[in-house]
């Protein structure tokens, strides 16, 4: 599904991947893990499209297109979805009020056609009773006023109207109370361990992968995968650091 | 203030203004409104036509009055709208304003709002859209008299340039003689926030369609309240829209 070939990227000028490889097929759940600036969200960011992360060398396909080459929103119809480790507010502009646009804006380049409001609304009604958010909420402005799990969960909700074929998850577990990092794991689960589907969970802890148990783990440090393994190395991170495991 | 030669640019409420424009609508009739002891009044103005166009609104407000004036300044030529108003004590103004502009037109509010009993209430809300090689200004007093001790005012004023072209001037001014007064005003002329329209594209909103709605929430603050809201933001929309 995501072949990630020799990867590098700059944030500001300053190289932060340098020479990332990462194969991600479909079925697959892989998770992330490293220390603090490693280049995790940059990762994130640069397989979305942010603007400022700018690709200085390698290659990365998905599903048989070439993702970089494709500005944000078609990489989000192509089937990728990024939950945010600090999701935006937005005054002014509801989830639902933007949700609809944006599914519908998605099925389009698919050649699907439009949801109508109500067919939008019963999927939006379906997916916040799944992680457990109140539907007035997606009323509200994007994110404004949101707890820092609240915010989490909507990015769960968001990922479960839009259905996307590979999600990148960046620290979705952060912020979560006990109840909510179940919820939000089950939610996971349902929506996307599917054998079409794939995810990739960037984590600081073991707590979430109880939930959403990986097939892959990686450990990136200083812009490069610097050891993969099965979901034992996430524990053995735990217990023993990055710098005893990965050195 | 003579009121029948025409301004230069030494004087500070035109120091941005198109003085050619200006003579051509020159000299501006004072349109007067009072609004009685305990009274409300709501009044809308809505420029959106292709001919130059001033006007000058001088409001009065009695002990206890209340007024609300929303403006749409969003013609394809010259639009200046001068809000004068009088607070008396506990009275209550609005102001809210939206410009909206695509072309090389001058749009421009010049308000002064004079406090000059206690407890009075002044909320003015200017939302500027500019684009091309449109200049929108802003020149907004607000002076709090001896004695107008409990003033509450706040001025918001934000501007939003899609275009390196375009200008945006901002004058948000304080002149405060009283004591427990109120005010807070603030000032920011900008794009739209990148990270926003980020989060947007990353869920598959085109970018225009990202714009347009940032746009729109940014617009309709303007008109949060006012007695007939969506008309005003229908029109601003269409007007954005055009721009666009
Ligand atoms: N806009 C920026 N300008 C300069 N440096 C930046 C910018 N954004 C990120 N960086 C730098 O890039 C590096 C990687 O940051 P990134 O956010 O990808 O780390 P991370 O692995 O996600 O860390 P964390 O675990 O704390 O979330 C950091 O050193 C960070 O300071
Ligand atoms: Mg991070």
């Amino acid at each position: 599904m995501l072949q990630i070939h020799n990867l590098h990227a700059t944030v500001a000028d300053k190289p932060i991947l340098k020479g990332l490889s990462l194969t991600i097929n479909a079925g697959e759940i892989h998770a992330i893990m490293g220390p603090n600036g490693a280049g995790k969200s940059t990762l994130g960011y640069t397989l979305g499209g942010r603007p400022g992360y700018e690709v200085t060398g390698g290659t990365v396909e998905f599903v048989g297109q070439d993702l970089l080459a494709l500005a944000p929103h078609e990489r989000a119809a192509a089937g990728l979805f990024l939950g945010f480790q600090y999701p935006v507010e937005i005054p002014g502009v509801s989830f639902v009020q933007f949700l609809r646009e944006a599914a519908n804006a998605q099925r389009m380049v698919r050649g699907e056609k439009p949801l109508s409001g109500g067919e939008f609304l019963k999927l939006a009604r379906e997916k916040a009773a799944l992680l457990k958010l109140d539907m007035e909420m997606l009323k509200r402005p994007v994110n404004v006023g949101f707890s820092g799990g609240e915010k989490k969960r909507a990015e769960m909700v968001q990922m479960g109207i839009l259905d996307p074929r590979l999600a990148i998850l960046d620290e979705t577990d952060s912020g979560l109370d006990i109840d909510a990092l179940r919820i939000c794991g089950e939610g996971i689960n349902a929506i996307m361990r599917k054998p079409d589907k794939a995810v990739l969970l960037i984590t600081h802890y073991q707590r979430l992968l109880d939930y959403v148990r990986p097939d892959f783990v990686h450990v990136l440090a200083g812009g490069r995968i610097v050891k993969s393994g099965g979901p034992e190395l996430a524990r053995q991170l735990e217990d023993e650091g990055y710098e005893a495991v990965a050195a | 203030m003579n009121a029948l030669a025409l301004p230069t640019r030494k004087a500070e409420a035109f120091r941005y203004s198109d003085l050619d424009a200006l003579a051509g609508v020159w000299p501006v009739a004072r349109e007067m409104v009072s609004v009685a002891a305990g009274d409300t009044v709501a009044q809308a103005i809505v420029l959106t036509e292709a001919q130059p166009t001033a006007r000058h609104l001088v409001i009065t407000l009695a002990a206890g009055a209340s007024c609300d004036v929303r403006i749409l300044n969003a013609g394809s030529a010259f639009g200046r709208i001068t809000v004068e108003a009088r607070l008396g004590a506990g009275a209550q103004f609005t102001l809210g304003a939206a410009q909206i502009g695509g072309g090389g037109q001058t749009l421009e509010i010049v308000t002064e709002v004079a406090h000059d009993a206690p407890d009075a209430i002044s909320r003015q809300i200017i939302r500027s859209v500019l684009a091309n090689q449109a200049t929108g200004t802003y020149l907004g007093k607000v002076a709090v008299a001896r004695g107008a001790n409990g003033t509450d005012a706040a001025q918001s004023v934000r501007a939003m340039l899609l275009d390196r072209t375009a200008t945006a001037n901002a004058k948000p001014e304080l002149e405060i003689y009283a004591d427990d007064v109120k005010c807070a005003h603030g000032c920011a002329v900008g794009e739209l926030d990148a990270a926003a329209l980020f989060y947007l594209a990353s869920r598959g909103l085109p970018p225009a369609t990202a714009r347009k709605l940032m746009l729109h929430a940014f617009i309709a603050e303007a008109f949060v309240g006012a007695p007939d809201e969506e008309r005003l933001l229908g029109e601003a929309l269409d007007r954005l829209e055009s721009i666009l």
